[in-house]
């Protein structure tokens, strides 16, 4: 308990977390915000569409995650920490707890946010939350935000540069996952596999948010969705397995 | 007490500690000496477990560092005063370090008086001077008001106000029973620091004994003596078992006294016209002494490793 403590005191003593909650929060709003606005035509307004903004605020909370272990990493503090408390996995398990809680938590925030004020543009349109569907396509944002940090925290752990860390993550969730495509015939059965493709069907399943669109683009998902979302799960654990076993290997 | 047995680290192709083993005592400060890149910052993480040794052991009062429960009530150590985030306060700072060892709030506050942070403590760190900084390291040193303490080179880059400072602080901790060990790359800083030395070069034990001892020892007395009949006085001494070495004008003569020269020189009728003792200075001494085993010497081939 008193480690979840000083993992909390610890992040909130800084600016940067509130700096990247508040872009989150701010990015996908105001994305939100600017699409139900001007929906219409073959765009129809649904409760997942709501929720098409998650991507940005996904992303700024994984940068958040690393930067809560990398910067322990660039100022040194890492040392002070295990110093302390030596116990490197019980730091680290503890820490993660904390980023993941906080991530989850602004997540929820997020989701119901968007849904509020796409409601609140659109009072006419059908948004209420009623299917399983529309909860997991809506609550189940928080969750994606637990295992995106999860995973964010495993790559800095085991990247241990601010820089480096970030570009890994990022390059690889807006790029390399959606430039796997190109390749022919083969590509679209390995997107079906990686892992923030799968992280979106779990939120949207077969659903088309574009009417008379190309599907879910043409990616073939072998997983239901709530397999999509221990898939998902399980590569965010076993990278931060990997990255807590780094740390307890290599020196501080 | 500080135990350390056979301590070895390699970082790749660098062997930085090499098969150490000593002893630090309580009750008075110990120095850790020894030229730059000797190894001793890389002892004192591997005293705190931050780094793995290739070999060996050391032991805080019998325990392993990992051993420890609680660890910062028994050994506290500065390290590095930068390691800090510079946007947190010094106050949050050490309020996570409190709360991980389970030491209250009001500890927090006492370190902070005691080093006269009190003012700046809501502050960001990153802002702090060197001096500051400094002590605020020394706040987190002391806040589990440990019975082992460590520092390393605590007064570097300091001005001579906070140096005084500082001495004076780890002198009173080591008065009050506590083992200090601080380490310096400066002999004389030490000389008037601690009561008992370790010194290492190139990763090895050079010596372990009192600064007096090590002073002593090590700046041996020369006497210069300049005459204008040499040619009589040299092999007088020579015979009288001294070792003798010709300087310019006069002769440059080990492990004497002036008055034993100059009863000498009168024995053989020799005039003198300057009889001087010599002292080297602590630097050259220390330098005499680390001489083969500073890492990066000038004007010299590089050394090779394991030689
Ligand atoms: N993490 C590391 N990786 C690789 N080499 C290292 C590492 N830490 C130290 N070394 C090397 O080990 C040797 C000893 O370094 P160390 O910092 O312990 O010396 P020092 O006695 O503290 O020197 P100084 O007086 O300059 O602080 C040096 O050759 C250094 O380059
Ligand atoms: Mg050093």
């Amino acid at each position: 308990m008193a480690l979840l403590a000083v993992e909390r005191i610890k992040l909130f003593s800084t600016r940067s977390p509130w700096w990247c909650m508040l872009l989150a929060l701010g990015l996908t709003l105001g994305f939100t915000g600017l699409i139900v606005a001007n929906a219409g035509g073959v765009f129809v307004l649904s409760v997942a569409t709501t929720q098409v903004a998650y991507n940005f605020g996904l992303m700024v909370i994984m940068v958040m995650a690393a930067l809560a272990i990398t910067t322990e990493y660039r100022f040194g503090t890492i040392r002070a920490t295990f110093q302390a408390v030596p116990k490197r996995t019980a730091v680290l398990v503890s820490k993660t707890v904390v980023v993941a809680l906080l991530a989850g938590v602004v997540g929820e925030i997020i989701a119901f946010g968007c849904w509020g004020l796409s409601r609140l543009i659109k009072p006419d349109a059908s948004l209420a939350i009623q299917t399983a569907d529309d909860w997991r396509n809506v609550a189940g944002v928080g969750l994606v935000y637990v295992v995106g940090a999860i995973l964010a925290l495993g790559v800095g752990l085991l990247i241990r540069q601010t820089a480096g860390a970030v570009a890994v993550i990022l390059v690889w969730s807006l790029l390399v996952e959606s430039l796997v495509g190109l390749i022919p015939t083969v590509g679209v059965k390995i997107q079906a596999w990686l892992p923030f493709n799968v992280a979106s069907h779990f939120l949207h399943g077969d659903q088309q948010l574009v009417a008379g669109g190309q599907g879910a683009s043409g990616i073939h998902y072998q997983m239901g969705v709530w397999v999509s979302m221990l898939y998902f799960a399980g590569v965010a654990v076993a990278l931060l397995a990997a990255g807590i076993v780094a740390a307890n290997v290599r020196d501080a | 007490m500080i135990e350390a047995v056979g301590l070895t680290k390699r970082y790749g192709p660098t062997l930085a500690v090499d098969d150490l083993s000593f002893t630090v005592r309580p009750g008075v400060v110990t120095g850790f000496l020894g030229p730059n890149g000797a190894g001793k910052s890389t002892t004192m993480r591997l005293i705190l477990g931050l780094d793995r040794p290739t070999s060996g052991v050391v032991r805080i009062d019998g325990k392993t560092y990992h051993e420890l429960d609680r660890p910062l009530r028994t050994v506290g150590a500065l390290l590095d005063a930068k390691w800090v985030h510079p946007n947190r306060s010094a106050y949050a700072h050490l309020l996570w370090m409190a709360r991980s060892n389970g030491l209250p709030k009001r500890r927090v506050q006492e370190v902070l008086d005691l080093v006269g942070l009190t003012a700046a403590a809501k502050r960001r760190a990153g802002a702090y001077s060197l001096g500051m900084s400094q002590r605020l390291g020394i706040a987190s040193a002391l806040l589990g008001d440990p019975q082992v303490l460590l520092f390393d080179e605590p007064v570097n880059g300091l001005d001579p106000e906070g140096i005084v400072w500082i001495r004076t602080f780890m002198q009173s901790l080591a008065a009050q029973g506590r083992t200090v060990l601080v380490s310096s790359h400066l002999l004389s800083e030490m000389a008037v620091t601690a009561e008992e030395l370790v010194v290492i070069g190139r990763g090895r034990l050079i010596t372990q004994c009192t600064t007096a001892e090590f002073i002593e020892r090590s700046s041996a007395a020369t006497v210069f003596v300049r005459s204008p009949q040499l040619s009589k006085l040299e092999p007088a001494l020579a015979e009288k078992g001294f070792t003798v070495e010709t300087d310019g004008e006069g002769l440059k003569v080990s492990g004497a006294s002036t008055e034993e020269v100059g009863d000498v020189a009168a024995a053989v009728g020799a005039v003198v016209h300057e009889l001087t003792a010599k002292r080297a200075s602590l630097e050259q001494a220390f330098m005499a002494l680390t001489e083969d085993a500073v890492e990066y010497q000038t004007g010299h081939d590089v050394v090779t490793e394991g030689a």
